[in-house]
């Protein structure tokens, strides 16, 4: 019998890229079946949709600037992005968007400005700016909850209605699609009514489920589980979700205190929308993020003010994808003043550094 | 002055130091104003003629103009042709001038008409001077003409509509219509999409150019290798 032996370095084999992306991607699987589950085929339909485009367009873009195709395409980065952004979009969003989107995200967002490693912005949310900017009709199309009372439309019926853009007889989009709860608050509290009076709704307030909408708590439920399992592992930095979640808790804890009726609760902060998505799955690409330890609380905190004023005071009913990218913008600085002190070297070496009054001791 | 290329001032003007592509220069109107072919040929024609006539007029003055006060004296001259061409604008082409409204009068502020006056106007004799101008004039509306083509195309799905704004009424048809029913690329139409087209215009353009690099240090050295073989 001959035993294995191994010869020094004795470290274990480093996490790669390819097996970074797929324990992420493996981990984002349980909150994409509740949403299959909550809000009908329409997820998976533009997953695979926007997959297969994604894939496409890293090819091409590999091709044309002669990169070795193999290794980065099966790298799981381009079918990443193209999760991120379909879990980002309505359910019933038309082919063309989720492929316009897919295209922008791969193409402009990654490829032009060098591929994985080197894009400043995350490209699913670029993909997402650029189709909620340019066609907000379209981007309303959510489909109501798994809940009584409401249509749910059948595989081929939503496949129908995804690919050909008519829809089945006997229905009107007014029938199958609803806002979301987030837009629902926001579209209500504009009526002056007070968030008791919008939760208890006898038309709507099914949907609000007993935290922060039906089916998106458990989304949301879903997402924190595997992202904080991520988390452990120390596959994602845990600071970065940890400083989102608590920017938004204490900013929306304190607004709510000064006014429950017309400020949403904390719980409805954190479950609603695609919040744990964003602080464990978009957040945390490390390409975009800040890399230092402050850096990353601070990045992390940045996005969770920013979505809070943007869902409060803003246009949109959610601003994720505007809190992401206006952080990445912000994150090389974030780095350059956060750059831990190296050490046997004291600060005053450092060229950027001013002198504050700590370096007087 | 007997020596001067007026080839190398033409292929400089609408090439190889376009005002746009090369200085960045005047990109304020430039991104602003391009949503359509129409309304950027405008703005190209308004600094085009702003751009013949300011480095005329530095070109005939430019022995009596001291270096210490140059640059309000040329603001002047170039603020005194905007807004005779302002006035014009106003009267001949109200429709236009109703569209592009505040990047008329702040042709003064884009930079590529001090920039020429100051670099060639004020260093050349009057022939060449209006040349230039009237090269870079060309090579900036180029690019606005290009910019506006895109953005219309991509943001409304036609081209050349409103052509009426500036040829008339026989042009009201000109307008060709490339998808019936087009919901429009909001995008194409913002300010982003400017950048995002800017950019790509910009990019396209140094891929050419090192496209002909490459095959002309190619032919070099082929020509290289060839005269030696004959040698």
């Amino acid at each position: 019998m001959q035993f294995k032996t191994a010869s020094s370095p004795h470290i274990p084999q480093q996490n790669s890229v390819q097996g970074l992306m797929f324990k992420v991607l493996l981990a984002m699987v349980p909150g994409t079946i509740a949403m299959i589950v909550f809000f009908g085929w329409g997820v998976l339909i533009n997953i695979i949709l926007a997959s297969v485009v994604a894939l496409s367009a890293e090819a091409l873009m590999l091709w044309i600037r002669k990169r070795p195709i193999k290794p980065y395409i099966t790298d799981g980065s381009a079918i990443l992005t193209a999760c991120l952004l379909v879990l980002a979009l309505p359910q019933l969003a038309p082919w063309w968007l989720t492929v316009i989107g897919t295209l922008f995200a791969i193409i402009v967002a990654k490829h032009l400005y060098g591929g994985l490693g080197f894009n400043p912005f995350n490209p699913a949310m670029v993909g997402y700016i650029v189709v909620i900017i340019s066609f907000p009709k379209e981007m309303t199309q959510w489909v109501p909850p798994l809940l009584e009372g409401y249509t749910q439309l059948t595989f081929t019926e939503t496949l129908s209605i995804i690919f050909g853009g008519d829809l089945p007889l006997a229905y009107t989009w007014d029938a199958i699609t609803m806002a979301t709860p987030l837009d629902t608050v926001k579209t209500q509290l504009g009526l002056e009514l007070s968030i008791n009076e919008i939760e208890n709704h006898k038309e709507y307030g099914g949907i609000f489920g007993s935290v922060g909408g039906f089916g998106w708590e458990w989304v949301n439920g879903l997402f924190l589980a595997t992202g904080c399992y991520l988390a452990v592992k120390g596959i994602i930095d845990w600071r970065i979700p940890a400083g989102l979640i608590a920017a938004l808790l204490v900013l929306s804890n304190t607004f709510a205190l000064y006014d429950y009726a017309s400020f949403t609760p904390p719980t409805f902060h954190l479950f609603s929308g695609g919040i744990m998505l964003a602080a464990f799955f978009i957040a945390t690409d490390p390409v975009t993020a800040a890399t230092t330890t402050k850096g990353r609380w601070l990045y992390g905190a940045g996005i969770g003010v920013f979505i809070f004023i943007i869902r409060t005071w803003g246009a949109y009913p959610d601003g994720i994808a505007f809190a992401v990218i206006l952080m990445n913008m912000a994150a090389p600085l974030l780095d350059y003043y956060t750059m831990p002190r190296a050490f046997g070297h004291s600060w005053t070496e450092f060229p950027h550094h001013h002198k504050t009054d700590d370096d007087d001791e | 002055m007997s020596d001067t290329n007026y080839n190398e001032i033409s292929k400089n003007g609408l090439w190889n130091n376009n005002v746009a592509l090369v200085q960045l220069l005047g990109l304020c109107p430039l991104l602003a104003v391009t949503g359509t072919v129409i309304n950027g040929l405008g703005l190209g024609m308004a600094t085009l003629l702003t751009l013949v006539l300011s480095n005329a007029v530095v070109s005939l003055i430019r022995h009596w103009v001291r270096p210490e006060v140059r640059v309000p004296v040329f603001v002047l001259i170039i603020a005194s042709v905007v807004t005779a061409i302002e006035l014009s604008m106003n009267a001949w082409l109200y429709e236009l001038y109703t569209v592009l409204g505040i990047f008329i009068p702040l042709i003064v502020t884009n930079c590529g008409i001090l920039a020429r006056a100051e670099a060639f106007a004020s260093k050349n004799s009057l022939l060449p001077s209006m040349l230039d101008g009237l090269m870079m004039g060309l090579g900036f509306t180029f690019v606005l003409v290009t910019l506006g083509a895109i953005r219309e195309i991509l943001g409304y799905g036609t081209l050349f509509s409103n052509a009426h704004l500036m040829f008339g009424d026989m042009a009201r048809n000109w307008t060709w219509v490339f998808v019936e029913d087009y919901s429009g690329f909001l995008l194409a139409i913002l300010p982003p999409g400017a950048f995002i087209g800017m950019g790509l215009i910009i990019a396209l353009k140094n891929v050419i150019d090192t496209h002909n690099k490459k095959k002309q240090t190619i032919s070099a050295a082929q020509a290289v290798s060839a005269s030696e073989a004959t040698a």
